[in-house]
């Protein structure tokens, strides 16, 4: 399954929530399928994900929120695991989409590519929830068990990393932040 | 009165990872119930933390060491400066005159020349009476520059040397 095959079979699920997604192939992708107002892009900031997405958790505990996270993202900011669960948001659901490279620099592998657990980094400190999925039937049944109970809870998605469509959001950061903010602030 | 000015300026979510000097604080944000508390795992969180509550309408400030916001750097940088967050940052400033802990001097002497290469507007806490007044003033300036704005917790405030 590519990362846009995921993506698109999430898709459903981010309709009803507030969606932060990670720089680059990602926020892209993201966008090429469809953009909505409650979908926040981070243009940089690698690793910043799971915790801008734990601060609006925690600041509106009546919205569900999900951060589409990358590998390399997540690696740079590995201590986010312990954080989150330490809050315990349990609107929270921690999308990581593992392409084991680093795309938007053009592929470079991520460090001990393929052999790292990362549903399993995330139960040994704390989430209370964890699962990996391989495929788009793994990927439908892990989410919709995921979306049911409460979380701190995290879905490992391997995902074949060609970047595949899409470019960067075009809008300047403020802008993207300006039009969720006011989203959020109707909602 | 550090703490009652954040309140004032209508602060609910403090991010804070723990030093000597902020102990006292950090307890007091535990205990207050309209208050949460993030303990961080590593400062720069706090940036994306902090983004993320402004995003969905909360005031928040971060509270750490001078070498945590050394930490923080690409955050502050490339989140909170990039889209413009109007970050309050409680920076307790060791390493600086009257420091005793050899480790701290390298952060100490940095410090301010980091904020000013970050172009982060900076001020000083160093006795009771200014407290409450800068702090509010660094949260008007913070919003109305949509940036980052930095209060150094000094010494002679934060610790008494016996």
């Amino acid at each position: 399954m590519t990362r846009l095959d995921a993506l698109q079979a999430i898709y459903p699920e981010l309709e009803r929530s507030v969606v932060v997604t990670i720089m680059g192939a990602v926020a892209a992708e993201l966008q090429s399928i469809g953009h909505r107002p409650n979908f926040f892009y981070l243009l940089h900031a690698m690793g910043l994900a799971s915790s801008v997405g734990l601060g609006i958790a925690l600041a509106r505990p009546e919205l569900p929120v999900v951060v589409l996270d990358g590998d390399g993202s997540l690696l740079m900011n590995l201590g986010t695991l312990v954080t989150v669960a330490g809050m315990a948001p349990k609107n929270y659901l921690h999308v990581v989409l593992e392409g084991k490279t680093y795309d938007t620099s053009g592929g470079q592998p991520t460090p001990n590519e393929g052999k790292v657990d990362f549903a399993g980094l995330a139960r040994a400190a704390g989430y209370v929830r964890a699962e990996t999925a391989d495929d788009e039937a793994g990927l439908h049944q892990a989410l919709s068990e995921l979306v049911k109970a409460d979380g701190p809870a995290l879905l490992c998605v391997r995902v074949n990393s060609m970047w595949a469509m899409g470019s960067l959001p075009g809008r300047a950061a403020r802008d993207i932040y300006d039009s969720v903010a006011a989203a959020l602030a109707t909602s | 009165m550090i703490y009652r000015a954040l309140k004032e300026a209508d602060i609910r979510i403090i991010s804070a990872l723990p030093e000597t000097w902020l102990v006292h604080l950090i307890r007091m944000a535990d205990d207050d119930p309209e208050m949460t508390l993030v303990r961080l795992a590593k400062e720069e969180e706090g940036v994306g933390v902090s983004t993320g509550a402004h995003l969905a309408g909360v005031k928040s400030a971060m509270l750490m060491q001078n070498h945590g916001f050394l930490a923080a750097v690409n955050g502050i940088v490339s989140c909170g400066q990039l889209y413009r967050i109007p970050l309050l940052m409680l920076i307790s400033q060791r390493g600086s005159f009257g420091e005793r802990d050899p480790w701290q001097c390298e952060g100490g002497g940095v410090t301010e020349h980091v904020l000013e290469a970050l172009r982060i507007p900076f001020d000083r806490l160093e006795a009771p009476d200014h407290v409450g007044k800068r702090i509010l003033k660094a949260q008007t300036l913070a919003h109305a520059s949509s940036r980052p704005v930095a209060l150094l917790l000094c010494r002679d405030l934060m610790w008494e040397d016996s």
